[in-house]
């Protein structure tokens, strides 16, 4: 046999090692032990779903390989937190475990601090240059976001112990969805920390989650945004849960091509040069970046209307929201044709992409704030 | 490729525009808001509805013809270009690559090259050429379909997006052949220049059915009036139901909704629709779109304040009505708002939890209460004054006393100021409402003061015949001005220091004659007397607060509630769309295309052979990072090879 059979192949089913395959093997047992136990209580659309989760991370597993042990921690320690709950939603104010750490309101301070700590690790590399800070700062993100998933799947079983006719998927209230908006801009984050090997750009993309938290702390002290609401009529569909997380990893790729422009516009200009990767590593990530986020952002968008057809009686209604979503998508629809077609680079689309951020945040926030609609998920 | 930009940001401006101007409101809200001038000059501009305006889909035309273009010039030179291996070319040409490597070789690689190729997903040509053999491989050729289709999908879109708008209506009203009614008259009577006929190929409208009631049309609001719509049949609704939350909030909204076919009483279907879940009957839609009242009937019983007597008699309306009244010899008009048929209230506000840390994701609802039906209504004189009431239908829990309440503003978004009257031991008004006849009658008062004096003084015969004149005087005053008539006396006839004094034993009086009025009352009445009690103390304290808060009332009339006939009504939305399944299908080859376009790499290499040596060249329609990448890990992997061979 020749070397060639040695070579990486394209193909990487064949590639992958047996620690893939228990885990794999791992993710269906969980689901086929979740189908026989509560297979009777769904309808088709959760059965699809609970195979499809297990299959699309089954891939994203593979694909990348620490997501494993990240996926297995969380569902385990949910798993713990749910049972320690004894049906009880009253142990959450005693029960040790579930109080100063997996109650969803606890786990979520919990990300929150360690978001804050990476952000100021993620500097204090940068700036004095140590790799070991740079593995802590990494190590307290991966935390931060294990902690915010838990979260999130604890908070998911809280809602059905408050009432099962309450219960519903954590991501339908503008507090649920700063959590998810900050653990999908960190995971995004983290996957090209390890595909290029660089740990400086941390300390750009992190502020924004760090800011994203802020709000979130705001919300929940100022406004008690964390109570679980129950869901309005026009809440309740399917839809829902393909919609929102599309436009947050969406949302959070536009973020971070955001917070990359801010580095290469730093150093284009000398300042911090020396310790952030090159201006075309920068650029690439940029247009990587924009790119996941436009195709994201594109099936995000054709699920909202898929969602109004059934809702509203009308798959676009010119609905304050939809308008931004289009202004947003026009908006890089056109930074890629700028750099595809016309083969432009440099400050200018660095500079469009800062932008493309203020108006991101616009259509997130802004419209929720200013601009009344439809859209009835959140309002400030 | 600039003009392409272009539209992008004009596109983007004008929605913009939409998005801060609120769209499609009553013409007279912009009038009060930017003033006649402006109003008119944005009524041309067409901003009050800017997504249908000529200029708009203007934008949108050229958008769909520039990019109809882009595929058309670039479709054919693409295609070819998939499925072209270009082995034509000459090593000269290959020298010119920016991408290009040379090795020398020993013995022939040939067969291993081909297995490379073969290995790493590449399909290739072989050319041979006198001694020298050029092998043109590539993969990701298909890269170039993401282009059609993401420009295909947006023409598909903008086309489908345009079939459903309203274009053909548009040009109908340009050239006059339809006419938007704004007048409110029954649909019998519009014209048919404001009706649009069955075929009209799209549309969407909306109508409100009461229970029991249906309708063969729906409206269409355009500009500041509307459209009918024929449907093609019958909508009726039979019921609607609302679910609710434990906390009032709405959970869920359901129509039982029949369908009949034209001329036929017999429905081809009884379904229920919600949010979410809408019925399709021949290619219309039908939506669950909003909800009201439909004209729930009323009972009341219409207490009399005018006159001194505890009288009321029976009274009837609906909601959205109104039933003239006439009482005192006034002629009232009463125009039924809103039915709310219960009241969630969050008595005592839940403390917000100190600590940040437990499960405080719950909010605390122990203290949440059903306050029951209330209703809302205008009490309208002859020359067109009106007070608005709110009143609710069951006694209230007010500290621990319960009580009737009705609500008064005299403008709308005031908050209301409440009367609130106790009810007596039978937990009725009854007792209250003949105390404060009595309390208002001046013929009881010699009668209420001489009790009075007689209980307090028994024995002063002349201090009695004081008190007996003093009190008929308090009486008096309280009967016409309230407290307020009793403290402007104290101020203009006591000293300011023995105010304070003189105005508790005012207080004490008035309390004690009331007292005596009550007893008078129940006994006329065939009561049982009542005991002097902490519970009457309290009586006759709320009741002597209500009676002054009554003067300020406002109304001859307090209309208590005594039952109600529900009738809800459902809005529901029509739509026709024939665009929709080719906006789907848009979508789905955008989403295609978008992440063929980006996620299939194009690549492109020759392998050019001669003896001793090899030519090595690669080209992709993007050279990113990666492909600088990929091009040295092939070098590394062709000398590894030719090594080998
Ligand atoms: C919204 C409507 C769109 C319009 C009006 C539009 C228009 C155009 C035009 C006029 C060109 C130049 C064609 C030429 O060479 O003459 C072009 C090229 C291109 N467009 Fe678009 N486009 C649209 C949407 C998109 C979208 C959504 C994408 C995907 C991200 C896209 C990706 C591209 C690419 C990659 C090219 C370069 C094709 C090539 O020459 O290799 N376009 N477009």
């Amino acid at each position: 046999m020749s070397s060639v059979h040695t070579l990486p192949r394209p193909n990487f089913l064949v590639s992958l090692s047996i620690i893939d395959w228990l885990y794999t093997a791992l993710l269906w047992s969980g689901a086929l032990y979740a189908f026989n136990q509560y297979g009777q209580y769904m309808d088709s659309y959760e059965k699809s779903f609970l195979f499809g989760f297990a299959a699309i991370f089954s891939v994203m597993g593979w694909l990348w390989k620490p997501l494993r042990i990240l996926i297995v921690t969380t569902v385990v320690t949910s798993l713990l937190a749910i049972l320690d709950y004894h049906s009880d939603l009253g142990r959450a104010q005693h029960a040790f475990f579930l109080k100063y750490l997996f109650a969803s309101q606890s786990a979520i301070m919990w990300m929150s601090t360690l978001f804050v700590l990476a952000t100021l690790t993620y500097w204090l590399a940068l700036v004095t240059r140590s790799k070991f800070a740079g593995v802590v700062a990494s190590g307290l993100t991966w935390s931060a976001v294990a902690m915010g998933i838990i979260g999130l799947l604890v908070r998911w079983y809280e809602s059905y112990l408050i009432s099962p006719d309450v219960g519903h998927i954590p991501i339908s209230n503008l507090y649920e969805v700063f959590v998810l908006f900050s653990i999908i801009t960190a995971l995004l984050y983290l996957y090209y920390e390890a595909r290029y090997a660089n740990r400086t750009l941390g300390a750009f993309v992190l502020p924004v989650i760090t800011a994203a938290v802020g709000f979130l702390l705001w919300y929940a002290f100022d406004r008690h945004a964390q109570n679980i609401q129950p869901l309005v009529p026009a809440l309740q569909s399917y839809w829902m849960k393909l919609h929102v997380p599309a436009n947050f990893i969406g949302y959070g790729s536009f973020s971070l091509a955001a917070m990359v422009a801010v580095a290469w516009l730093l150093a284009s200009r000398g300042i911090l040069a020396s310790r952030l990767p090159s201006l075309d590593v920068l650029d690439d990530l940029m247009y990587k970046s924009i790119s996941v986020g436009f195709g994201f952002f594109t099936i995000a968008t054709i699920l909202g209307a898929l969602w109004a057809a059934e809702a509203w009686g009308g798959y676009w209604s010119w609905d304050p929201k939809e308008t931004w979503a289009l202004i947003v998508w026009l908006n890089y629809a056109a930074w890629l044709h700028i750099r595809l077609v016309k083969g432009l680079r440099g400050a200018f689309l660095a500079w469009w992409a800062v932008i493309g951020l203020f108006v991101t945040v616009f259509a997130f926030l802004g419209v929720n704030m200013f601009l009344s609609g439809l859209h009835s998920y959140g309002t400030l | 490729m600039r003009f392409a930009i272009s539209l992008f940001s004009l596109l983007a401006i004008a929605s913009v525009i939409g998005t801060v101007l609120k769209q499609n409101q009553p013409y007279a809200d912009y009038v009060i808001k930017f003033g006649q001038y402006w109003f008119t000059a944005f009524k041309w501009l067409g901003l009050f509805d800017v997504y249908h305006t000529w200029w708009f889909v203007t934008i949108l035309a050229f958008l769909v013809i520039s990019t109809s273009t882009c595929i058309y010039r670039n479709l054919p030179a693409m295609l070819r270009d998939m499925r072209n291996f270009r082995e034509q070319a000459t090593e000269q040409s290959l020298r010119h690559f920016h991408h290009q490597a040379e090795f020398s070789t020993q013995g022939n690689p040939l067969p291993l090259l081909k297995e490379y190729l073969a290995h790493q997903g590449f399909q290739y040509r072989e050319r041979i050429q006198g001694d020298s053999v050029l092998l043109a491989g590539k993969k990701g050729s298909f890269n170039r379909l993401g282009y059609m289709f993401t420009h295909g999908a947006i023409v598909m879109i903008c086309l489908g997006g345009l079939i459903d708008g309203n274009l053909p209506l548009q040009f109908e009203q340009a050239f006059g052949l339809k006419h938007i009614e704004t007048r409110d008259i029954p649909v019998s009577q519009v014209p048919a220049i404001s009706r649009l006929s069955v075929n009209n190929l799209s549309f969407r409208g909306n109508v409100t059915l009461p229970e029991g009631s249906s309708a063969d049309v729906v409206f269409l609001n355009v500009g500041d009036g509307y459209l009918v719509q024929e449907l093609p049949f019958r909508v009726g609704l039979k019921k609607f139901h609302i679910e609710h939350y434990s906390t009032g909030q709405p959970k869920a909204f359901a129509s039982e909704i029949q369908v009949f076919d034209k001329g036929s009483d017999q429905p081809v279907m009884t379904r229920t629709i919600t949010v979410n879940h809408p019925l399709i009957y021949k290619g219309i839609a039908i939506y669950q779109s909003s909800f009201g009242d439909g004209g729930t009937h009323f009972k009341l019983k219409a207490w009399d304040l005018s006159k001194n007597q505890a009288t009321w008699l029976p009274f009837a309306g609906s909601v959205h009505d109104q039933s003239p009244l006439d009482v005192d010899g006034q002629h009232l008009s009463v125009e039924f708002g809103d039915f709310h048929p219960f009241n969630i209230q969050d008595a005592g506000m839940s403390t917000p939890s100190k600590t940040s840390f437990g499960g405080n994701a719950v909010a605390d609802h122990k203290n949440l209460r059903n306050e029951g039906p209330s209703f809302e209504y205008k009490l309208r004189t002859p020359d067109g004054q009106a007070r608005e009431y709110s009143n609710f239908m069951l006694p209230i829990l007010i500290d621990g006393r319960w009580f009737m309440v009705s609500g008064m503003r005299t403008m709308p978004n005031q908050p209301y100021h409440y009367l609130r009257m106790p009810l007596d031991p039978q937990f009725t008004l009854d007792g209250f409402m003949r105390l404060r006849a009595a309390m208002l009658t001046p013929s009881l008062y010699p009668e209420i003061a001489k009790r009075f004096a007689q209980s307090v003084l028994p024995h002063d015969i002349n201090a009695q015949q004081q008190l007996i004149r003093s009190t008929v005087k308090e009486l008096t005053l309280f009967s016409k001005d309230g407290y307020s008539g009793l403290s402007d006396f104290i101020e203009h006839n006591i000293p300011a220091n023995q105010r304070d004094q003189a105005a508790q034993a005012y207080l004490k009086i008035l309390e004690l004659s009331a007292w005596q009025a009550y007893l008078i009352t129940q006994t006329q009445a065939g009561q049982i007397l009542p005991k002097m009690d902490d519970a009457t103390g309290w009586f006759l304290r709320d009741s002597l607060n209500a009676i002054n808060d009554s003067l300020y009332y406002g109304a001859p009339v307090y209309l208590q509630l005594s039952s109600f006939d529900q009738v809800q009504s459902s809005g529901l939305q029509l739509t026709r769309s024939p665009g929709k399944n080719i906006v789907f299908f848009g979508s789905f080859l955008l989403v295609l295309g978008v992440f063929t376009m980006f996620f299939v790499q194009e690549r492109r290499l020759w392998l050019l052979l001669k003896p001793g040596h090899l030519l090595f060249a690669m080209s992709a329609n993007r050279v990113t990072l990666d492909f600088e990448t990929e091009f040295t890990q092939r070098c590394e992997h062709l000398a590894d090879l030719i090594k080998e061979s």
